[in-house]
């Protein structure tokens, strides 16, 4: 009797213990450095076989029914110009390379690829913005993002793009969900390792908007993204959120030297 | 709008046997997935394929719920004379795709 009780006492103060000592818990790794350069590989290398001459395929990609369809988007015009009559092949105005620079600031607001082909539907060409993940929306952005494939990114995380950045990357070290898991968790510290029959990946954006097998559809980073926060238990973002822009600065800053695979293949 | 790839030569010698790809892109609904209130979502696959050359039948293909979404078909068929090489999808309510390629033999 006496015993159980002893044990019942030390049980009680072990859970005390362990009470106070989540009190302390570490709520985000923002002090941790970012993952090293020489260390980057595209999530092209964590994909199986299969999946990898998938991508390569010029013919049988998937996401090049995307490509093909915002090709013809691009180049139609009724009562509005088209894209291709501001954005023709050479010169200033030429796309080749364009989705590598975004996320950027332009006039004043961190803007990604989709928010910007909005902005130039709206102000320049007088039509409605597409809806964020619309099908139309995707195969415009699959094909301006097809034309910077095989480039690295350069994106701009000095001046009045700073203050997101450093936003972004506190999102990518905070803990989040019911899970209570920061993307760094996954992404750094334990890429390469399995997550049930899935390899962990680092976590770059090169491939998106891309074809994800899951999805067995074309979708857009912020999609992708989403599906993250929910895996972790968090409630996620709208996509098309500021929040998620300011991440995916992080994220293609990230990925460095790394070269766009837009349309890729993921699981 | 469904969006069609296809892969043929333009060009090839009489006898040789060709290789076709078709690729088409298509939700392939199975009807057994359910939306976030639980409602059933209809089942919306493409049924038939078909492969004519110059009005011939050289291929055909039935689809089912297991196949994927944006199915690709890959089979030969052999040179015989120039014309026309006509890939046809129908689904479920009947609605057709089709696209059409030209073969020259030589």
């Amino acid at each position: 009797m006496l015993h159980s009780l002893c044990r019942n006492i030390s049980i009680l103060s072990l859970l005390m213990w362990s009470a106070f000592a989540s009190g302390e818990e570490i709520r985000s790794f923002h002090d941790k450095p970012d993952l090293p350069t020489s260390e980057i590989k595209s999530g092209y290398e964590f994909l199986t076989r299969e999946s990898r001459m998938l991508q390569s395929d010029d013919f049988a990609n998937p996401g090049l029914l995307w490509v093909d369809r915002g090709e013809i988007l691009f180049h139609e015009e009724g009562e509005h110009k088209s894209c291709a009559s501001c954005h023709k092949g050479q010169g200033n105005y030429t796309l080749a390379g364009a989705a590598a620079t975004f996320p950027k600031m332009v006039s004043g607001r961190l803007t990604n690829l989709e928010v910007q082909i909005n902005h130039c539907r709206v102000e320049r060409q007088r039509l409605v913005a597409f809806e964020y993940e619309s099908e139309k929306q995707l195969s415009l952005t699959a094909y301006v993002a097809s034309l910077s494939r095989g480039m690295p990114y350069q994106v701009s995380i000095v001046g009045d793009a700073r203050p997101s950045f450093t936003k972004g990357r506190d999102y990518f070290f905070q803990r989040r969900g019911q899970l209570n898991l920061a993307c760094t968790q996954c992404h750094d510290d334990n890429q390469g390792k399995l997550l049930r029959g899935d390899r962990i990946s680092q976590g770059h954006p090169n491939a998106y908007p891309g074809y994800r097998l899951e999805w067995q559809t074309f979708g857009s980073l912020h999609r992708r993204i989403q599906d993250c926060d929910v895996g972790v238990k968090a409630a996620p973002f709208e996509a098309g959120s500021t929040t998620y822009i300011e991440l995916e600065l992080y994220l293609a800053w990230r990925a460095k030297h790394l070269l766009l695979e837009s349309p890729g293949i993921r699981r | 709008m469904l969006m069609i790839r296809i892969k043929a030569p333009v060009k090839a010698t009489k006898g040789q046997v060709i290789e076709l790809k078709a690729m088409i892109q298509h939700k392939m609904e199975t009807g057994y997935r359910r939306d976030k209130y639980g409602r059933q979502i209809p089942r919306d696959i493409l049924r038939r394929f078909e492969c004519l050359y110059n009005e011939e039948v050289v291929f055909r293909a039935q689809f089912f719920p297991a196949v994927a979404a944006n199915p690709i078909l890959t089979f030969y068929t052999v040179a015989t004379e120039s014309g026309f090489l006509v890939f046809r999808w129908v689904d479920e309510a009947g609605v057709e795709a089709f696209d059409k390629v030209e073969l020259e033999v030589v």
